[in-house]
């Protein structure tokens, strides 16, 4: 005999299937009226800090086809480093930036977020984290949702130093650079076979 | 000099977030699964890679009342015309969302969309014969209170058969997408019906192997909630990843 845990399990996932627009962005499958705006459409307003940027990528399946029905979902720090998050105990983030962006993917496949390039934040003893951006993408097909991260080309010298980055093996790092090209960030995500972006247990 | 160092240690315990437990794996189908056959191609074939959370997935995004509408937790009247409403058996769905200490989580964002009581989705993608509901939107979204209740009103939604195999049906279900306090939390699911015989056939149901995590999805009736007259209720209580306890590292986070 034993003394119970007392812990309760975490509810399974289940895919979102092909009609997660209707839930998570309403506007965009024509089912207007309820809400104004669909959550996470706007991350910056006026008087925001730090450098505008757009991130744009395509999502795409193991055959090369466009997965033209997921949701990509982004979360990052302000330019300072900061999160907008009760959670984030450090210090105030900028108000005029959420840090959080929702896009349906177009017929393409293509996602894209107005937003600003985020400041390096602390990670783990001691070490500091590149600036980078956190991604989670469901859509019909995928399970349970998937977690990946995207840093910057023009980070070169704090990407070696990340202490996530370190832990992925040389050779698949490139799957989670955005390549920068002026003021925008072009970041594909292969969800399987050839250069498949490297997905994270977090 | 000992009380100062004791007040640091305690205001260093409460400006922490926690890195959350480990996420069980076994309990969440697998990114492959043959038998719902999109997930052929979009299974990644590489491992995950793991790591602690980090302070990017210990938080995120919270939502104030401000983006709710006051009839966002009705689906009944959120898109019917005025004086009109949604056709279909009425329900209550409530339960409450707690993390797996058993803590309620206060103040997060549920979302929810469904097919009509024909099994009917409103969307373009969607081709199955039963009639759209001119009186029905599908989607709704709650904020929990401060001891991580929600609850919406909404019809049964029907069953509809899908391109999987020759004859597949969907139960009846509801699907629900939750924030947490950390972005590490969030989850997307369905919610299915007791009783209904159409759970045990469902490939997507059967993508996940253990019994017990499938039970977690199926909503109980619940009809001590029902509204007499009204509406039957089912109670769907939905568990997010708890953060572990973090003994002797009541530090800045950095440090
Ligand atoms: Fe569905």
């Amino acid at each position: 005999m034993v003394q119970h845990l007392d812990r309760l399990r975490e509810t399974p996932s289940q895919t979102a299937g092909p009609y997660v627009h209707i839930g998570l962005t309403p506007n965009v499958c024509g089912i207007t009226g309820v809400t104004p705006e669909d959550l996470g459409a706007r991350m910056v307003a006026d008087g925001v800090r730090g450098e505008r940027i757009t991130i744009r990528g395509r999502v795409l399946d193991g055959a090369g086809r466009p997965v033209n029905d997921c949701v990509v979902e982004i979360w990052q720090a302000d330019a300072a480093g900061l999160y907008n998050s009760p959670m984030e105990h450090r210090g105030a983030a900028d108000p005029n930036f959420t840090g959080f962006g929702r896009c349906a993917a177009d017929e393409e496949g293509v996602f894209s977020f107005d937003t600003v390039k985020p400041g390096p934040v602390p990670g783990p003893r001691g070490a500091t984290m590149a600036p980078h951006v956190s991604f989670w993408i469901v859509a019909r097909g995928i399970n349970i949702g998937l977690h990946t991260r995207m840093y910057f080309s023009d980070e070169e010298a704090a990407n070696r130093d990340d202490p996530v980055l370190r832990r992925v093996v040389p050779a698949r790092v490139p799957t989670l650079i955005g390549r920068r090209e002026g003021d925008t960030v072009h970041f594909d995500i292969r969800l399987q076979g050839e250069d498949e972006t490297v997905f994270f247990d977090v | 000099m000992e009380t100062r160092g004791m007040d640091k240690r305690l205001s260093n315990l409460a400006s922490e977030a926690a890195p959350f437990m480990a996420r069980d794996r076994g309990r969440h189908p697998p990114a492959y699964a043959p038998g719902y056959k999109s997930s052929i191609l979009r299974a990644p074939g590489e491992a995950l890679v793991s790591f602690e959370s980090t302070l990017s997935e210990k938080t995120g995004p919270a939502f104030g009342h401000n983006v709710i509408g006051a009839l966002d937790n009705d689906l009944i009247h959120n898109f019917a015309k005025p004086g009109e409403s949604a056709i279909g058996e009425r329900i209550i769905v409530h339960g409450r969302v707690l993390d797996e200490n058993g803590r309620p989580v206060p103040d997060v964002l549920v979302e929810y969309w469904q097919a009509n009581a024909g099994g009917r989705y409103r969307h373009k993608r969607e081709g199955y014969l039963a009639p759209l509901d001119p009186n029905f939107g599908g989607f709704g979204r709650s904020l929990t209170d401060s001891e991580g209740r929600y609850w919406f009103r909404t019809i049964r939604p029907g069953a509809y058969p899908w391109p999987n195999g020759v004859n597949d049906w969907r139960p009846a279900h509801i699907h629900f997408s939750v924030f947490g306090s950390g972005f590490a939390q969030r989850l997307i699911t369905q919610m299915y019906f007791e009783g209904d015989p159409m759970i045990a056939q469902c490939p997507i149901v059967r993508t996940i192997a253990d019994p017990a995590a499938i039970a977690q999805l199926v909503a109980a009736l619940d009809m001590a909630n029902a509204v007499p007259m009204d509406s039957r209720a089912y109670k769907f209580d939905i568990v997010l990843r708890g953060r572990r306890s973090t003994f002797f590292e009541n530090r800045p986070e950095g440090n």
